[in-house]
This record gives C-alpha cells, sequence and structure tokens, in this order.
C-alpha cells in the first residue's frame, strides 16, 4: 500500500536550541530539519535564531547566516541565489519553494519551519537524493529531435510557434512541482512526475522537433503519464509561476487527438 | 517480470534503467478517454433515473411494471447501467493502481474490480429485462 505515515527510523524529534545571538532586539526564529547519516540517530528539527539586522531578507540569506556564523554543519544545497539554478528548493512553511526568492517577512511568522523536499530520500539535513527525478527528466529525452538534414543555419520557427514554448522553457527542473504531487508520492518510481512531464511538453509542442509520435509513444502508459489526476499542487507550488498541470493536460489531448 | 522498483541500495541498475523499466506500455488512452464520455454520458443518464424512480414511487406494482416494461424507460435504464459501471469500473481501477503497490494484492484487486463491475452489470439488466419484457415472455 502507499504509505501514509513516516517510517520509524524517519521520525523526527525535538533537536538542540542554538543560543541566540548577543545584543540584538530583531530576531526571528528558525525551525530546521536535520539528519545526519552517519550518527544513526533520527531526524531531528533544531532551532535557530538569526539576527536580522545583520541578515538579508531571503530565507537563503538566513540559512547562510546561520552556516556561517552558528552553525556551519548545517547542510543545504545552494548556488545562484536568484532563483534561476533551483539548488535550494525546500520546504518553507509548508510549501515547496526557493529559499533564494522567498522573503523572511513574507513568511508572517514567529517561528519559520523548513523541510527537505517531502517524500525524497534525505542525504543530509535539507539535501534530498534527486538522483531518480533527474533520470526521470532524462527519459524524455529533453533535447531537439529531427531527421531533415540540418540547415545551413538555425531551425526556424515563426513568433507564433516560438511563442507557445512560453510558460514551458523557464522551468528550472527545482523539483518543488514533482515533490508536492501526492500522485508521485505514492506512484514516484512509474509515475514521470510534473516536471519531468512539462519538460516532455515543451519538447512535444516546440515546431522544429520531429519526433512528435515517439515522443508521445514514450509516454503512452497508465502510470508514465496517467498518474496525473489534475490535483494542481504543482501548479500552486511552482517557484516561477508555472503550470505543469496544464501541459499535462495538452499532453492528454494530444493522446486524444491520435485515436479520435 | 523484471522489477523496475528494484532498491537502490540492492540493485546495481543505473538510474536511467529503473525509471525506464519495462518500457511505455502503449495504453491509458483508451482508458482515460472512455472515462471521460462515460462521465457525460452520465449526466443525463443518472438525471433520467432520478426521474424515473421518483415516478415509481406510491405506484401499484402493475403501474411500476407497466412504466418499466415502456421500451424508452427500458432503454435508459439499461443505458445507465451500462455507463455507471463502466464509469466505476474505470475510476476504481484509478484508485487501486495508485494506492496498491504490492503485486499480489494489486492483481487481486483489479481482479475483483472487474468481477464486481460486471455482476453489477449483469444483474441489473437481468433485472431490467425481466421486469420490463416479463409480460411478453410469459
Amino acid at each position: 500500500m502507499a504509505q501514509f505515515s513516516l517510517p520509524k527510523n524517519s521520525r523526527y524529534t525535538e533537536g538542540k536550541s542554538w543560543p541566540k545571538p548577543a545584543n540584538s532586539n530583531h530576531v526571528q526564529e528558525f525551525r530546521i530539519y536535520r539528519w545526519n547519516p552517519d550518527d544513526g540517530a533520527n531526524p531531528k528539527i533544531d532551532t535557530y535564531y538569526v539576527d536580522r539586522d545583520d541578515c538579508g531578507p531571503m530565507v537563503l540569506d538566513a540559512l547562510l547566516w546561520i552556516k556561517n556564523k552558528v552553525d556551519p554543519t548545517l547542510t543545504f544545497r545552494r548556488s545562484c541565489r536568484e532563483g534561476i539554478c533551483g539548488s535550494c528548493a525546500m520546504n518553507i512553511m509548508g510549501q515547496n519553494t526557493l529559499a533564494c526568492t522567498l522573503g523572511i517577512d513574507d513568511c508572517k511568522t514567529d517561528s519559520i519551519k523548513i523541510y527537505p523536499l517531502p517524500h525524497m530520500p534525505v542525504l543530509k539535513d535539507l539535501v534530498p537524493d534527486l538522483t531518480s527525478f533527474f533520470a526521470q527528466h532524462a527519459s524524455i529525452e529533453p533535447w531537439l529531435q529531427t531527421e531533415t538534414p540540418e540547415p545551413e543555419k538555425e531551425w526556424r520557427q515563426t513568433p507564433e510557434e516560438r511563442s507557445k514554448l512560453d510558460g514551458l522553457y523557464e522551468c528550472i527542473l527545482c523539483a518543488c512541482c514533482t515533490t508536492s504531487c501526492p500522485s508521485y508520492w505514492w506512484n514516484g518510481d512509474r509515475f514521470l512526475g510534473p516536471a519531468a512531464l512539462l519538460q516532455a511538453y515543451r519538447w512535444l509542442i516546440d515546431s522544429r522537433d520531429e519526433n512528435t509520435g515517439e515522443r508521445l509513444d514514450n509516454l503512452h502508459d497508465p502510470f508514465r503519464l496517467y498518474r496525473c489526476h489534475t490535483i494542481m499542487n504543482c501548479a500552486n507550488t511552482c517557484p516561477k509561476g508555472l503550470n505543469p498541470a496544464k501541459a499535462i493536460a495538452e499532453i492528454k489531448k494530444m493522446m486524444v487527438a491520435r485515436v479520435v | 517480470m523484471a522489477d523496475n522498483r528494484a532498491e537502490p541500495r540492492v540493485s546495481m541498475r543505473t538510474p536511467l534503467s529503473r525509471v525506464k523499466g519495462l518500457g511505455a506500455s502503449g495504453h491509458g488512452v483508451e482508458h482515460w478517454w472512455l472515462h471521460r464520455v462515460t462521465a457525460v454520458a452520465n449526466i443525463p443518464l443518472i438525471i433520467s433515473f432520478v426521474i424515473i424512480v421518483a415516478a415509481l414511487a406510491g405506484r401499484t406494482y402493475d403501474e411500476a411494471i407497466a412504466i418499466i416494461s415502456h421500451p424508452l424507460i427500458a432503454i435508459i435504464l439499461i443505458l445507465a447501467v451500462i455507463s455507471v459501471t463502466n464509469h466505476m469500473r474505470l475510476g476504481m481501477q484509478i484508485v487501486i493502481e495508485d494506492y496498491v503497490h504490492d503485486k499480489g494484492p494489486k492483481i487481486a484487486a483489479v481482479i475483483a474490480n472487474n468481477f464486481y463491475a460486471v455482476i453489477i452489470a449483469v444483474a441489473c439488466l437481468y433485472a431490467i429485462l425481466k421486469v420490463s419484457l416479463g409480460r411478453i415472455l410469459i
């Protein structure tokens, strides 16, 4: 059966409360998921206090502040700090989003709770194992496929054809949508998930691509595509404001167009 | 049957091999499309069914048989049974595939679901035909 409760070794307990910064009256509390693969213990929720007057405005700034000034063992991914690399995707206040584009003030709470992306194997602290996620992306063959000999210059498309890629090409593969999808939680081994399917549609709708039929064949499966039940968590959580559910619905319409 | 859900810690398959599994089955669109078609069909059929059942309330036995014996009403009831039981079978299979992951229980549940839908459908169709054709056949 689908697993509805956390396995015993994943249940978290109260962790350490780190000291408050001295001489500061503008402090924000953070409750952060900690798990170390080496100590054999269950996950813990540590409490940190960040001096807002000494820290940048975003949640990622606060994580970096903690790592630099309080606890260098706090582990998380980050790179671009401007919402384009997708590394710092995590679950903040119950919603998957990018720590770098979410303001601390926007959390509007006394205690900001941060967990890794849901329902993925955790490597350490806030770092999930995305191996399968990226393999699913690779499985949809996310590159231009053509048989016509390559033109001397570029493959051409009209502005209208190009505009069909808007709302699709912006995806940064942060995995916020896929890990927010209950269908992916229950069948993530076979369901490709919203991110991979949005990418699949990005190549299905590309006027330059000549392998549309093969791409549809590759998705025509009760699990790969049809586990999407339009739950819409993907569209609600996407930090880039994209709508994977709509892209999946368009793929389903293409599937019907082939037979009706 | 190859197990594409092999536990990464005990299998040396590559992540891509695990994701590709047994390949795309080439099925799904018929199931999805029929589910939508029966959903659309259910709207007028269930409304008609409710009206017919309401019309039967308070009637005598002979009057009720006369209503169901009307060809149009019998045909609407038969169509409603076919559409509803198909919709039920398709929807329940999706629920089973979503939540039941162990191979044995899953196959058993899918088979039971099919049997259940067919039994309900045939029992309903038999009842409608017996009532509506009963007087002709005797």
